[in-house]
């Protein structure tokens, strides 16, 4: 009885060992730390942004099986968006965790972007900033681990003048138009200044910028000054609090809301509902669309949300534009990784590896409709001299209730501002005693 | 000169509402010598529960009310919990236990009503009245007549009732108002109950304008340099010092700003607030501290 008893623990010994679960098959699985903001001044974005982000690695877990049987093992570290605690995170984490390695770092900030660069660099590790980050390292031969992927501040300053361009009714009319800049005056804020500048020197519009000061919570004398230039439009370049003071400051100003065209991180709900009807009519760039209408809010709705399994406190969030945000952040990831699978096998990837996925990641058409995300994502092609790859967004429009999506893709100028970044990405280089990779044999 | 005058006229009145906040400080300052760095989770606080409140459907008025209900049964348990056990400390010991305070005031009004940002309409449009060329806001106007009444209802609650005198025997000579039995935790519950409405009435006035989130907890930075150049101890002080700042912060955001840089306005007052020491340490309505050696 008791050989018995011993065979039989024996066996399930070996079988625990070999039939392990499919996912596990290939070796450990795949380490994403999220350094995450659920308290503090910017919980409300930070919130739905997780809910967003959790609920789509759920969903690739739980209803995929992971990525080609690779689970993502996700643990959240609480950073009240401060860059020193991020990066104190990031510290923790980059050696992965129990033989679990880490692909890429969400630094989840401009700041802390900045903090991690050289870090990041010397440890081989991935930093992405979907439209945030350094924009200069959007070219990978001088940051090979840095990634303002998606919508870089350059582009995000061309994509609003392209539109207020469609607007006026082609980029030559442009010319003596005055076009105020209301920034954030932050490392944040002032990023797209360059662009702006240049632009203004190509199109013959006035460039006109207004600083306000974090946290932005009275803007009288800036709303003063808006109102003597008599703006044709503004582009509103706000963050947290200072954006719904802006736009109600704006109306008592008598500058139009629907002459106000705020940027990805001004054009939330929580940006424009403290505003109350001096919003509606605002518009605003959207790489990341809201809205719970498109395929893949189908596919969670039935596989996450509808069986309790969603990080979401309140399922009227489903579908907001920071939930969304969370969305598209994981979707990039996960597709980076299975491209990196793709070529280095079906198993955990480690830093060097998850670089090589990012700078060959590559969604189409097809497989945006495949994955769910037609139309909430916008094509996308990375390569070792672009670490961006998109450069798109469409514009939202708030109706008073809810954001309306007014326009398809509009594409930047990249072209116009590739030297720009290649000249501040070689000033860096120079500074930092860094030589770029040799593009052409990388790729 | 209509620049100038707008200028001026629109940074006095919003001054007024950086005086809603400092008032909140000169209360609990008045009465206990204490710093509350805790004032501003305390306006975030009793924002955020009116507003989760009207939203589930409570009319405005009873909702106004229960948040009150709610300060006051804060201040006796703040009173019972963190300044009774502190009685007789050192100032900046009861300074660092409302620090701690803050903490666990804003944890507990994120974690119960969440963290999402809600609006706050009050029904006063916050649009443009012109006298002549020059642009007022009507909602700062209302502001500025909310902050003006209000001071008058806490002059009238210190100078002509029984709690009122009894608060002022304590801030005079805390040993000599026990000698003579006047309760001082009583006193601290009042004036604690006190600020935590006025922090109510300011967290409103700001909410309205920003919406109720938790950089309302942030406002309490433009009250440093009101309590300083108007006084920790007088209200009218901080009504004044609230004036001196909104105008200064105005001014000089559009006329020395352009050729600085701009955005100034955060960091001005605070330089204002440091000529003032040199001049006015106590401020200008503060009472000076005499010790005897």
């Amino acid at each position: 009885m008791r050989r018995h008893l011993l065979s039989a623990l024996m066996a399930g010994v070996l079988a625990s060992t070999f039939l392990a679960p499919a996912a596990r098959a290939d070796g450990p699985a795949q380490y994403v730390p999220l350094p995450t903001y659920r308290v503090g001044a910017y919980a409300s974005s930070g919130t739905l942004w997780w809910a967003g982000e959790r609920d789509y690695f759920r969903y690739i877990n739980e209803v995929e099986g992971g990525i080609n049987g690779v689970k993502l093992d996700v643990e959240e570290f609480e950073t009240e968006w401060s860059p020193d605690r991020t990066v104190e995170v990031y510290e923790r984490v980059k050696n992965g965790k129990n033989g679990e390695p880490v692909a890429f770092f969400f630094t989840h900030g401009t700041p802390a972007s900045y903090a991690l660069i050289e870090k990041a660099a010397t440890d081989q590790i991935p930093l992405i900033d979907p439209a945030g980050g350094r924009t200069e390292s959007t070219d990978g031969t001088v940051f090979p681990y840095a990634f303002p992927l998606l919508f870089n501040y350059f582009s995000q300053a061309s994509v609003g003048i392209n539109y207020i361009a469609q607007k006026e009714g082609g980029l030559d009319k442009l010319k003596g138009k005055k076009i105020v800049t209301v920034y954030h005056d932050s490392a944040y804020g002032r990023e797209t200044q360059a662009a702006v500048e240049l632009l203004a020197k190509k199109y013959g519009f006035e460039n006109i910028q207004v600083p306000v000061a974090d946290p932005g919570n009275e803007q009288s004398p800036q709303w003063r000054q808006v109102r003597e230039v008599k703006p044709d439009w503004v582009f509103l370049r706000t963050w947290g609090v200072s954006t719904p003071v802006a736009i109600k400051t704006a109306q008592r100003f008598g500058i139009p809301a629907d002459h106000i065209i705020g940027d990805v991180w001004a054009g939330s709900e929580a940006d424009v509902i403290p505003a109350g009807t001096a919003a509606k009519g605002y518009q605003a760039l959207a790489p990341y669309p809201g809205g719970a209408n498109f395929e893949i809010h189908d596919r969670l709705r039935k596989t996450i949300l509808d069986t309790g399994k969603s990080d979401l406190k309140d399922p009227k969030f489903f579908g907001a534009v920071y939930y969304n945000i969370g969305l598209i952040n994981a979707v990039l990831a996960v597709e980076a990784l299975r491209t990196g699978q793709a070529h280095f096998g079906k198993r955990a990837l480690n830093g060097e590896e998850g670089r090589w996925g990012f700078e060959h990641l590559t969604i189409d058409d097809a497989r945006l409709k495949q994955i769910g995300f037609e139309g909430l994502l916008q094509p996308i092609k990375l390569s070792t001299t672009d670490h961006e790859g998109g450069g798109a967004a469409r514009i939202q429009q708030w109706d008073g209730a809810k954001w309306v999506l007014v326009t398809d893709w509009i594409q930047a100028d990249r072209e116009t501002l590739r030297p720009l970044i290649e000249a501040k990405a070689a000033a860096y280089a120079k500074e930092h005693n860094i030589v770029p990779r040799n593009a052409t044999a990388e790729n | 000169m209509s620049l100038f005058l707008e200028t001026l006229i629109g940074g006095l009145l919003a001054g007024t509402m950086y005086s809603l906040v400092a008032i909140g400080f000169v209360l609990i300052y008045k009465a206990s010598g204490v710093f509350n760095f805790a004032q501003g989770s305390i306006l975030l606080f009793s924002a955020l529960l009116l507003v989760t409140l009207h939203e589930a459907g409570l009319p405005f008025v009873l909702s106004a009310a229960l948040t009150m209900l709610v300060l006051i049964a804060g201040a006796v348990v703040i009173e019972h919990t963190v300044l009774r056990p502190l009685a007789n400390r050192s100032p900046m010991t009861l300074f660092m236990a409302t620090l701690g305070l803050s903490y666990v005031v804003e944890g507990t009004a994120q974690g119960l009503m969440g963290a999402q940002v809600h609006a706050l309409d009050l029904g006063i449009e916050d649009v443009p009245i012109f006298f002549g060329d020059v642009l007022v806001s009507q909602f700062d106007l209302i502001a500025a007549t909310t902050a003006g009444t209000l001071a008058l209802v806490l002059a009238l609650l210190f100078n002509r009732t029984r709690i009122g005198i009894s608060l002022r025997a304590v801030a005079d000579d805390t040993r000599a108002a026990l000698s003579i039995g006047i309760n001082l935790n009583r006193i601290w519950q009042i004036v604690w109950a006190v600020a935590g409405m006025v922090g109510l009435v300011a967290g409103v006035m700001w909410g309205a304008r920003q919406g109720v989130q938790f950089s309302l907890s942030l406002v309490v930075l433009k009250a440093l340099p009101v309590l300083i150049i108007g006084g920790f101890t007088s209200i009218g002080g901080a009504i004044v010092g609230g004036l001196i700042v909104g105008a200064a912060e105005n001014l000089a955001e559009t006329y020395i700003g352009p050729f600085i840089g701009g955005g100034i306005t955060p960091w001005f007052p605070y330089v204002l607030a440091i000529a003032f020491l040199y001049v006015r340490p106590a401020g200008l309505f503060g009472e000076r501290a005499l010790e005897r050696v």
